[in-house]
């Protein structure tokens, strides 16, 4: 059974300009354990997606139109709100792109770590210890220094260390990092795929990344959904989708990527228009 | 490249240190931003500069247009002293020459004026003797330049997309026929698909109008793309310096190769 079985999910919303299918029937799952990306550009419906799987998007503006989210074989949509609460960051957890933000400013990193422990993990009797045990766990060296700084004292890179414990505080089955690296620089970003990798093997849990990069997905994922307007253009393991694309849209997103050591004059640019023409 | 391989700007052992007096606290740690660089950019090429956040790759480019202090070395256009040598309001009309464009293009974009205001205003200043009809159709030339409407000068930045707030920035900056642009980041923060039309756009300006370009960005695939030299800084200093074949198939610095390194292959 997969961990996650997403079935012709639609999320709209409503917005003074008309209805936005920002989600439009869209079906995926996630296996225990593997690594899967959703790759798209702003506005694909991505971060929606990602959203919607902990019943995160607002609503309003937003409305669920229709599918089902099983985790772990059970209705996310049938579940009252205190069985979502529980299930919220101890089954599924979130790591966002922008670490600043989404630390708390006013709390030494001791008492963020400590808030989802106290919350959902009851069996841990030395709070302490097992921080210092989650910040070595996401490779923080001097740990008992980093749990009294504030979150403005850390680098960027450390910041989403931090969050990454957070997240796996609760040994999340379901990790879904939500563009984790792209406030990062392209050094401080291989080291933060690096962890990723590493925990997932550590702890076993399936990730979804969502990137908008290519690259990213090629380094770190089993498997990669495509997603253009709402919808999921394309579906297949990374090594199929990134040689032999068959979505047109995916095709023409892999070709305007400058790549290194390969010289092309100008860079071939993706002709919306002909790609709605060719929409079934 | 270039007919003549005029050199338009030199930096020679350029130094930005900041809090070097002391400051408030009286410890006077000094930062240094940029720490001793070098280079030079001919008329009409395209030199990249990469680095990572806090390698002083910003700072050069503001230090270039008197955006930051300097504290040592020379900035050299066409090989006069400009940037030490003059006060503020005698640097003013080297504006016209050096132009800069942002990594953020709503954030440079004053919200409240129209995008007519927004072109038209380095026109008044530099362009005084523009009538305002002349200065309106010089601002849909320029609209038109960067692939926007004529009917788009009526609006406000935010009725725009990224990639098209960009394209108003680089309108702002040609409005006064500069020769040489500084490209702070200018598509870090755009989809991959809307930054190939940025980077086109670029070179197709450059052809057109023989610009040349100091390219900054920290994606060594688009620099590469489009520069023919790179600098690479580290620590406030160039660790490297080269064609972008030579800087690619033969890194010689180490921080180089961890930075070619650390980029994900496709």
């Amino acid at each position: 059974m997969p961990l996650l079985d997403v079935q012709n999910l639609r999320v709209t919303f409503v917005t003074e300009d008309g209805e936005v299918k920002a989600v439009d029937n869209v079906s995926f799952s996630v296996e225990p354990g593997e690594t899967v990306a959703v790759v798209g550009e702003s506005g694909s419906g991505k971060s929606v997606t990602a959203l919607s799987l902990a019943r995160l998007v607002p609503i309003p503006p937003a409305r669920y139109d229709g599918g089902k989210i099983l985790f772990d074989g059970k209705d996310l949509f049938s579940m009252g709100r205190r069985e979502l609460q529980a299930m919220r960051g101890a089954k599924i957890s979130y790591v966002f792109q922008e670490p600043s933000t989404s630390l708390n400013p006013v709390f030494r990193v001791r008492n963020q770590i400590a808030e989802a422990i106290h919350l959902h993990r009851h069996d841990v009797k030395d709070v302490r210890a097992e921080i210092l045990h989650l910040l070595d766990l996401v490779g923080i060296r001097d740990a008992a220094r980093v749990m009294d700084a504030y979150p403005h004292q850390l680098s960027g890179g450390m910041q989403q260390r931090v969050m990454i414990a957070m997240a796996i505080a609760c040994r999340p089955a379901l990790l879904v990092a939500d563009e984790p690296t792209t406030a990062l620089d392209v050094t401080i970003q291989a080291q933060i795929l690096e962890l990723l990798r590493e925990l997932r093997k550590k702890l076993g849990m399936a990730v979804l990344l969502i990137t908008h990069n290519f690259a990213i997905v090629a380094n770190i994922a089993d498997r990669v959904l495509v997603m253009y307007h709402g919808k999921i253009v394309e579906q297949g393991t990374v090594a199929e989708v990134l040689r032999h694309p068959k979505h047109p849209y995916t095709k023409a997103l892999l070709a305007c990527i400058p790549k290194l050591g390969t010289k092309q004059r100008r860079l071939p640019v993706i002709d919306h228009e002909l790609l709605a023409s060719q929409q079934p | 490249m270039n007919p003549e391989n005029k050199t338009l700007l030199e930096v020679r052992d350029l130094k930005v240190h900041y809090g070097s007096r002391g400051g408030l606290f009286g410890g006077g740690t000094v930062v240094k931003a940029v720490d001793g660089i070098s280079f030079s950019v001919a008329a009409g090429e395209t030199v990249g500069l990469v680095g990572e956040s806090g390698s002083g790759k910003t700072t050069v480019g503001r230090a270039i247009i008197k955006l930051a202090p300097v504290t040592s070395g020379v900035v050299l256009w066409e090989g006069r002293d400009v940037v030490s040598a003059l006060t503020d309001s005698e640097f003013r009309p080297y504006r016209k020459h050096i132009q800069m464009i942002f990594q953020d293009p709503y954030g440079s974009l004053n919200p409240r004026l129209t995008v007519e205001a927004i072109v038209g205003e380095a026109l008044e200043i530099h362009f005084p003797e523009l009538s305002a009809s002349e200065r309106r159709a010089r601002v849909a030339e320029l609209l038109h330049q960067v692939d926007l409407k004529p009917d788009h000068a009526r609006r406000y930045p935010h009725e725009f997309s990224g990639g098209q707030r960009q394209r108003i920035g680089i309108a702002r900056a040609l409005a006064v026929n500069p020769r040489l642009i500084i490209c702070d980041e200018p598509v870090s923060a755009l989809d991959v698909s809307v930054q190939a039309q940025i980077i086109n756009l670029l070179q197709d300006l450059q052809e057109k109008l023989g610009l040349a370009y100091l390219f900054i960005g920290h994606d060594l695939g688009v620099v590469e793309h489009i520069s023919s030299r790179v600098l690479v800084m580290n620590g406030g200093k160039i660790v490297e310096s080269g064609s972008c074949e030579e800087i690619y198939r033969n890194p010689k610095d180490d921080y180089t190769k961890r930075l070619l390194a650390a980029v994900p292959e496709l």
